[in-house]
């Protein structure tokens, strides 16, 4: 929620000629630079030996896996892509989580792509259109980030299972696209107050005689949003777009609340593999991995992005 | 439903959306009186705003309501406070009060602790960009995902058995008695917070890494001029510079931490008392079938949550204006 402005990239440029020590180096140096190389490598080592073990246990054998830790795989080496194998597949008893990772892409693309263009067209209206009550209306969505999204789940289930005027319900057998519409819809709901507030933060930043011009030209709003204000936009709708992204695709609560088995997604299956097959440890690290290297490789790809929207606020509660 | 179906499903809704947006835009763009502005900024806002007040305001009054009343599905009898009180007074829901409060004091502290630690201690070396990458690459995993990573972490095999677990093995090392980690109460919520610690460590590390690269040179060549470095330097000069960055952070993560659920639920599924107010909330009414009390617990995580984000905004204000 700060302004973007502001903020200072990380990863931003620093002079190249003599760069003149932060604080941070200084501080470092007090520390002397051995320690401190030291701290930071135990703390890295730290944060990253978990993952590693899971990625290695997901290609042992069953037996070894379930015998001894993943370790062992240094001192006798023996790999295999049969977890991964019954996983998807489902092996013995109980269906493969191909279906699951289909369930997860099906739910996340419209997720990500209605809440945003309805909060770009939202922002756009806050920050460039004249009308009464506009301020009052803009302080009342920023105000409705804070609802959590726990006081909303039981309420907004009985509108989807019994809606009033004699509605369509959302949920229960009969619901169109499997009950697909409940997922999607909840989900735009809890991102558009984040996404409006953010998107207008960088709408604020365009400069006005460049919407002024444009209407002195005669263009109206539809144009100006369409031909000005989308492509100046891109790099702000790509950064809540990653957040939507990983928020959609790493949730579990209103997964959990709102979709019916046949269109439950990764997490969801993984919460109940733990629950019921907990002692197959290799399905488990195969499956979480599966779940987990789609998420990765977005971020790995797009970390620029996705830092500048941190930096900007855009941390769901 | 076949894999077609979804995928046709899913296009489906993404191109009536589109279709219905775009004819909006296009029929409300002709109009060109005086009133004409009032009726486009309704077609702008219009669906965003009917979403937010039917999916949000008005579930969220429904809530406060419910939670006045008792447990029954249909026409639940009006019971005022008593859920509250049940709450605040049953030996089982007073330690899911702990356990949120062990949460939310731990994880804010420790993350930012180390987040700021290792911000400082990699700043400008050689290896920062990938040493950076690691630390904050567990945003992108999924909790459900990462409660699985430490589950590895913290298995347990009884006896003699060889242990799975590395932090077991560890101990068998060391020579030590091994330990149930997610098992033993009250120490498994320990256990337990050192995954969110591990996930928001990086987002900690990250924000005041940028803000620590944003403290002018001068005010540190002066500082050093002065001779003062090392601690002294961190302690005066950098976290001084960098305090609404780290409130910002700090609430940031707290508010985070009271709506934790999928740790807990993956990891214990609440056995063992771990239980949080979050989860306690889904259990109660998803798998108990308490309505009230769930609606009640619910209203608290949101009182709990609004002072926090109240003193967040107020910061982050503070931030902007600089």
């Amino acid at each position: 929620m700060t302004d973007i402005q502001t903020t200072v990239l990380p990863d931003a440029p620093t002079p190249a000629s003599a760069p003149p020590k932060t604080a941070a180096a200084a501080a470092r140096e007090g520390l002397s630079g051995r320690t401190a190389s030291v701290v930071a490598l135990l703390i890295a080592v730290l944060w990253t030996i978990p993952t590693f073990g899971l990625l290695v246990s997901s290609f042992r054998p069953e037996a070894d896996v379930k015998q001894n830790g993943w370790w062992n795989a240094f001192t006798d080496p023996s790999f295999t892509f049969d977890n991964y194998r019954e996983a998807f597949s489902g092996g013995s008893g109980g269906e493969g989580l191909s279906t699951n990772l289909i369930n997860s892409i099906v739910i996340t693309i419209p997720a990500v792509l209605i809440p945003i263009s309805l909060a770009t067209l939202a922002a756009y209206a806050f920050a460039w259109m004249r009308f009464r009550g506009r301020d009052i209306l803009f302080v009342a969505v920023f105000a409705l980030q804070i609802v959590p999204i726990q006081v909303t789940l039981v309420p907004l289930l009985q509108i989807y299972v019994d809606p009033p005027f004699g509605l369509l319900p959302l949920a229960g057998r009969d619901a169109p696209a499997g009950g697909l519409y409940e997922l999607w819809l909840s989900h735009t709901i809890f991102a558009l107050p984040l996404a409006i507030f953010l998107l207008h933060n960088f709408m604020r930043e365009i400069p006005g005689e460049l919407i002024e011009s444009a209407r002195v030209d005669g263009a109206g709003h539809v144009q100006i949003f369409g031909r000005i204000m989308l492509p100046l936009m891109m790099p702000a709708i790509a950064a809540f777009g990653i957040f939507q992204f990983l928020w959609v695709w790493n949730d579990l609560l209103v997964a959990l609340v709102f979709s019916s088995p046949e269109i439950s997604p990764l997490t969801v299956k993984l919460v109940s593999l733990v629950g019921e097959r907990g002692q197959d440890w290799q399905l488990l690290a195969s499956g979480a991995f599966i779940s987990l290297v789609i998420p990765l490789i977005v971020f790995l790809a797009l970390q620029r992005y996705f830092v500048r929207g941190l930096l900007a606020g855009s941390v769901k509660g | 439903m076949s894999t077609a179906d979804k995928l046709v499903q899913m296009v489906i809704a993404i191109a009536l959306f589109y279709v219905v947006m775009a004819s909006i835009l296009l029929l409300t763009q002709r109009i060109r009186s005086r009133s004409g502005e009032r009726v486009q900024a309704a077609a702008f806002l219009g669906p965003s705003i009917l979403l937010i007040g039917v999916g949000l305001l008005y579930p969220a009054c429904v809530t406060v309501w419910q939670s006045l009343h008792g447990a029954a599905t249909f026409d639940p009898p009006f019971v005022g406070l008593d859920n509250y009180k049940d709450l605040f007074t049953d030996s089982q829901q007073l330690t899911v009060l702990r356990n949120t409060v062990l949460w939310v004091i731990l994880t804010p502290i420790v993350s930012t602790g180390i987040g700021l630690a290792y911000a400082v201690l990699i700043d400008r070396s050689r290896f920062e960009k990938f040493g950076k990458a690691l630390i904050f690459m567990p945003i992108a995993i999924s909790m459900v995902g990462a409660s699985i990573i430490w589950k590895f972490v913290y298995a347990y095999k009884a006896g003699d058995q060889e242990q799975i677990g590395l932090l077991n093995q560890v101990l068998v090392w060391l020579h030590l008695d091994t330990f149930n980690f997610l098992l033993e109460d009250p120490w498994n919520t320990f256990f337990l917070i050192v995954i969110l610690i591990w996930i928001q460590a990086g987002f900690a590390m990250t924000i005041l890494s940028a803000s620590i690269k944003a403290i002018p040179d001068d005010i540190v060549e002066a500082a050093r001029l002065d001779g003062i470095g090392g601690w002294k330097l961190f302690r005066y000069i950098t976290v001084p510079s960098i305090r609404p960055s780290l409130i910002v952070v700090l609430t940031t993560i707290t508010i985070a931490t009271l709506k934790v659920f999928d740790i807990v639920q993956t990891a214990t599924g609440g056995n063992f008392n771990t239980s949080v107010l979050a989860y306690e909330f889904y259990r109660q009414n998803f798998v108990a079938g308490n309505q009230g009390l769930a609606t009640a617990i619910a209203v608290v995580i949101f009182v709990l949550v609004i002072p926090v984000v109240l003193y967040n905004i107020r910061q982050m204000r503070k931030l902007e204006a600089r």
